[in-house]
C-alpha cells in the first residue's frame, strides 16, 4: 500500500492517508475485549434489583433455580447483556461493510433498506394484527429486512451500468424513503405511531434467551463471512476500477457483502429495534483508530460496537430508574463527542 | 430513451416542459378540493367575476397554499443541489446540515413544553412554531459549521461533523417524543413527516423574500460550484477564493432550507432527489442544474400537495409522505433505465 496521500482520489473516502495501523488495532482488540468483559459484568450486576458480585458469579456459573436473584440473572440480565454485545457488534460490522463497499461515508446499514423494510413490516403487524407476540414481531421484522434489502439489490442489479456503489447507495435511499413513507402513513392512519416508536426505541430491554439463540448462528455465519471478504472490501474501498484492475470479481464481493449486511442488520433490528448511530459512526471511529485495512477494521468495529451498546444499555437503565431511557439516545450521547473530536483531529483538507 | 442530443437548446426545452407541467398542475390543483370549482369559474374568479364563495376558497385557501408548495419545493431542491455540489456527495441533502433535525427538535420541544399552555390554533402559536423551527434549523447548521471549522471547512469534515451532530439531535428528539402524550406525539409526527400547514398569505410573504432573493443568487454563484467540484487544489489554482465561496454557498443552502422547513415541516427526500432527477435531464453544469432543480422541486411538491389534499379527503396525508411515495418509484425507474 502506498502511503502517498493521493489528494484527488479521496473525494469520497475519509481522508486518512492510506495506511493501516496494526499495532493500534491489536491494542484496540485487546483493550476493547477487556472493557467488554467488564461492561458485561457491570451490566449483569446493576439493575432495579440489588445483587452483589458474589451472587452474580454463582448465578452465572452455579445456577440455582430456587433463588430469585439467580432467576433474575439467568432469565433477564444475562441474555440482555449478551444481546446488547451481539447487536452492537452486528451493526458496527454491517456499517463498516456498507461504507467500504459504497465508498461513501454517509452509508450505514439502514441505507441498505434493511431497517426500513423491517419497520414497514412492523407497522403492518401493529396496524392489522394487533396482539402479535414478541417472537412473532421478531419474525415479521426479519422478513421485512429481507424484503427491503432484496428490493435495493434488485434495483441496483437491474440498472444498465450494473451495480455501481453510487447506484447501490441511491437505490437504498430511494427504497428507504418509499417504505418509510408507507409505514408512516399506516402509523398515522391507524394511530399506532407511538406504539411503533416505543417498540423501536426499546433497545435490548425485551431480549431473552430466545433472542440470543437467534443471534448466535447469525453471528457465526455473518462475522465469519465478513472476515473472509474483509481483504476484498479493502481493495473495493479503493474504487471499483482499481479492484477490477487487480482482478477482483467485484460482483461476488458485493453479493456476499450484501448478504452479510442483511443477516447481521436484520437480526439486530429484529431483536433491538433501530439503534441509530452505531452502524454509521463506529466504522468511522474504527477507521480513525486503525487505518484503512478492513482485515483490522471489521474485528475492531465488532468489539467497539459491542462495548458501546453494552455500556449504553447500562446507561439506559441507570439514568432514570425504574424507567428505561431509549438506548439509541444514550449511544449517541456517549459516542458523538468522541466522534466529533476524531473528525476534527483527522479530517484534514482534501 | 432517445439518444442524448447535443443541441444547446435541449436543457431549455426541458425546462420549458417542466414549467408547463407546473402550470397544468397549478390549475388542476386549483379546481380540486372539498369544494369543486370548474376551470371556467376559476378564470371568472381571477377576473373578479366569481361568486363570493369561490373567491374565498381560491384566494384565501388554495392559492396561498399552492404558492407555498411551489416556493418550498423550489427552495429545498436548490438547497439540496448546492449541498451535493459543495460536499461532493450524492447522498447529501438539507438534512445533512442538521437543518431538519435541528428544526424538528425545536418544534418537538415547543410542543412538549408549551402546547398545553396555549390554545392550539392561536395566531401566536401558528407563527411561533415556524419561528422555533427556523431558529432550530439555522442554529444546528451554525453549530455544524463551527465544529467543522479548522483553518477552513473541507467537504469531508463537513459531512462527518454533520453526521455526528445529526445523531445527537436525533437522540434528543427521541427522548422528548417518547415522553409526549399521544395527541402531542401525533402532532409532532405529522410535523416531522412534513406538512404544509401555513395556509395564508402571511406565510407566503414570510417565505417569498428568501426564495426570490436566494435562488437567483445561487444561480449567479453556480460557476463556483462547478469549480469547487474539481477539488480544492484545482479550484485554488484557478483563482477561486475557495473557502469564501463555499461559505457563501453553504449559507444560501442553509437559509433556503431553514425557511422552507419552518413552513413545511420535515419534508425529506425532496432535497435529495430533485437535483438527481434534474441532473439526468439537463446534465451536471450548475448554471443549468440549479434552475432545473428548482423547477423539478416545485413540480414534485405541488403534485404531492394536490394528492395529499385530495386522496383521502377530508383527512390530509402529510405532503412529505406523498413526495417520498411518488418520487421514490420515479427515481428508481430512472436508476434502472437511464445511465
Amino acid at each position: 500500500m502506498s502511503t502517498k496521500n493521493n489528494k484527488s482520489e479521496q473525494d469520497t473516502e475519509n481522508n486518512t492517508p492510506y495506511r493501516s495501523k496494526p499495532f493500534t488495532a491489536i491494542t484496540v482488540l485487546l483493550g476493547g475485549t477487556i472493557v467488554l468483559v467488564l461492561g458485561l459484568i457491570l451490566s449483569i450486576t446493576f439493575g432495579a434489583a440489588n445483587i452483589n458480585m458474589k451472587t452474580v458469579w454463582t448465578g452465572v456459573f452455579q445456577f440455582d433455580p430456587e433463588l430469585t436473584s439467580h432467576q433474575i440473572i439467568q432469565e433477564l440480565r444475562l441474555p440482555r447483556a449478551l444481546a446488547a454485545a451481539l447487536v452492537g457488534a452486528f451493526l458496527a460490522v454491517s456499517g463498516a461493510i456498507m461504507q467500504g463497499m459504497t465508498r461513501n461515508p454517509l452509508a450505514s446499514p439502514s441505507i441498505m433498506g434493511v431497517t426500513a423494510g423491517s419497520a414497514f413490516m412492523i407497522a403492518i403487524a401493529f396496524a392489522f394484527f394487533p396482539g402479535t407476540s414478541y417472537v412473532g414481531l421478531m419474525m415479521w421484522s426479519f422478513v421485512g429486512a429481507g424484503l427491503g434489502a432484496g428490493l435495493v439489490f434488485m434495483i441496483g442489479s437491474l440498472s444498465k451500468s450494473g451495480l455501481t456503489p453510487v447506484k447501490l447507495a441511491l437505490a437504498g435511499a430511494a427504497v428507504t424513503a418509499l417504505l418509510q413513507s408507507i409505514s408512516s402513513a399506516i402509523a398515522i392512519h391507524f394511530h399506532v405511531a407511538q406504539d411503533i416508536t416505543f417498540w423501536y426505541a426499546g433497545g435490548v430491554a425485551g431480549a431473552r434467551w430466545f433472542s440470543v439463540q437467534l443471534m448466535i448462528p447469525v453471528a457465526i455465519v455473518g462475522i465469519t463471512l465478513a472476515i473472509i471478504i474483509s481483504r476484498s472490501i479493502t481493495v473495493l474501498s479503493l474504487g471499483e476500477d482499481v479492484a477490477k484492475g487487480l482482478g477482483q470479481r467485484t460482483r461476488y464481493v458485493k453479493i456476499i457483502g450484501t448478504v452479510v449486511v442483511l443477516l447481521l442488520t436484520g437480526a439486530a433490528v429484529s431483536v433491538a429495534g433501530t439503534v441509530g448511530f452505531i452502524g454509521l459512526v463506529i466504522p468511522h471511529i474504527t477507521r480513525f483508530l486503525v487505518g484503512v485495512d478492513y482485515r483490522w477494521i471489521i474485528p475492531c468495529a465488532a468489539v467497539l460496537g459491542a462495548v458501546l451498546l453494552v455500556l449504553a444499555d447500562l446507561g439506559a437503565r441507570m439514568v432514570n430508574p425504574p424507567y428505561e431511557t431509549p438506548v439509541g439516545a444514550i449511544t449517541a450521547l456517549i459516542g458523538v463527542p468522541f466522534f466529533l473530536y476524531l473528525a476534527r483531529r483527522e479530517g484534514r483538507g482534501l | 430513451m432517445q439518444r442524448r442530443m447535443t443541441s444547446k437548446n435541449k436543457p431549455f426545452i426541458i425546462m420549458m416542459i417542466l414549467f408547463l407541467l407546473i402550470l397544468v398542475t397549478f390549475f388542476t390543483s386549483l379546481n380540486l378540493g372539498h369544494i369543486r370549482i370548474g376551470p371556467l369559474d376559476v378564470l371568472k374568479t381571477f377576473l373578479g367575476a366569481g361568486t363570493a364563495q369561490d373567491q374565498l376558497v381560491l384566494f384565501d385557501f388554495r392559492l396561498p397554499r399552492m404558492t407555498i408548495a411551489l416556493l418550498i419545493g423550489a427552495g429545498l431542491a436548490v438547497s439540496g443541489a448546492i449541498l451535493q455540489g459543495v460536499s461532493q456527495n450524492g447522498l447529501a441533502d438539507p438534512g445533512i446540515l442538521g437543518i431538519n433535525a435541528g428544526a424538528g427538535l425545536a418544534v418537538v420541544m415547543f410542543i412538549f413544553f408549551f402546547q398545553g399552555t396555549m390554545t392550539a390554533v392561536g395566531t401566536f402559536s401558528i407563527f411561533i412554531m415556524p419561528l422555533f423551527a427556523l431558529i432550530g434549523g439555522i442554529g444546528a447548521a451554525f453549530l455544524i459549521y463551527t465544529l467543522a471549522w479548522k483553518q477552513g471547512v473541507t467537504p469531508v469534515r463537513l459531512i462527518l461533523v454533520g453526521i455526528g451532530v445529526n445523531a445527537a439531535f436525533g437522540a434528543g428528539l427521541i427522548i422528548f417524543q417518547l415522553r409526549m402524550n399521544p395527541t402531542d406525539f401525533m402532532q409532532a409526527t405529522i410535523w416531522l413527516s412534513g406538512s404544509i400547514w401555513g395556509t395564508n398569505w402571511k406565510f407566503v410573504l414570510s417565505v417569498l423574500p428568501w426564495i426570490i432573493f436566494l435562488i437567483p443568487l445561487a444561480i449567479y454563484k453556480a460557476r463556483y460550484l462547478n469549480i469547487l467540484n474539481l477539488g480544492d487544489h484545482v479550484a485554488t489554482g484557478l483563482g477561486a477564493a475557495v473557502e469564501k465561496e463555499r461559505r457563501t454557498l453553504l449559507f444560501i443552502a442553509v437559509a433556503l432550507a431553514g425557511s422552507c422547513v419552518a413552513v413545511g415541516g420535515g419534508i425529506s427526500f425532496l432535497g435529495l432527489v430533485s437535483p438527481h432527477l434534474a441532473r439526468r435531464l439537463v446534465g451536471a453544469k450548475h448554471q443549468l442544474l440549479l434552475p432545473a432543480s428548482a423547477l423539478m422541486g416545485a413540480l414534485l411538491l405541488s403534485i404531492a400537495d394536490m394528492i395529499g389534499r385530495n386522496l383521502l379527503a377530508p383527512s390530509e396525508i402529510p405532503v412529505g409522505l406523498v413526495v417520498s411515495a411518488l418520487g421514490a418509484p420515479y427515481f428508481i425507474y430512472l436508476l434502472i433505465k437511464v445511465d
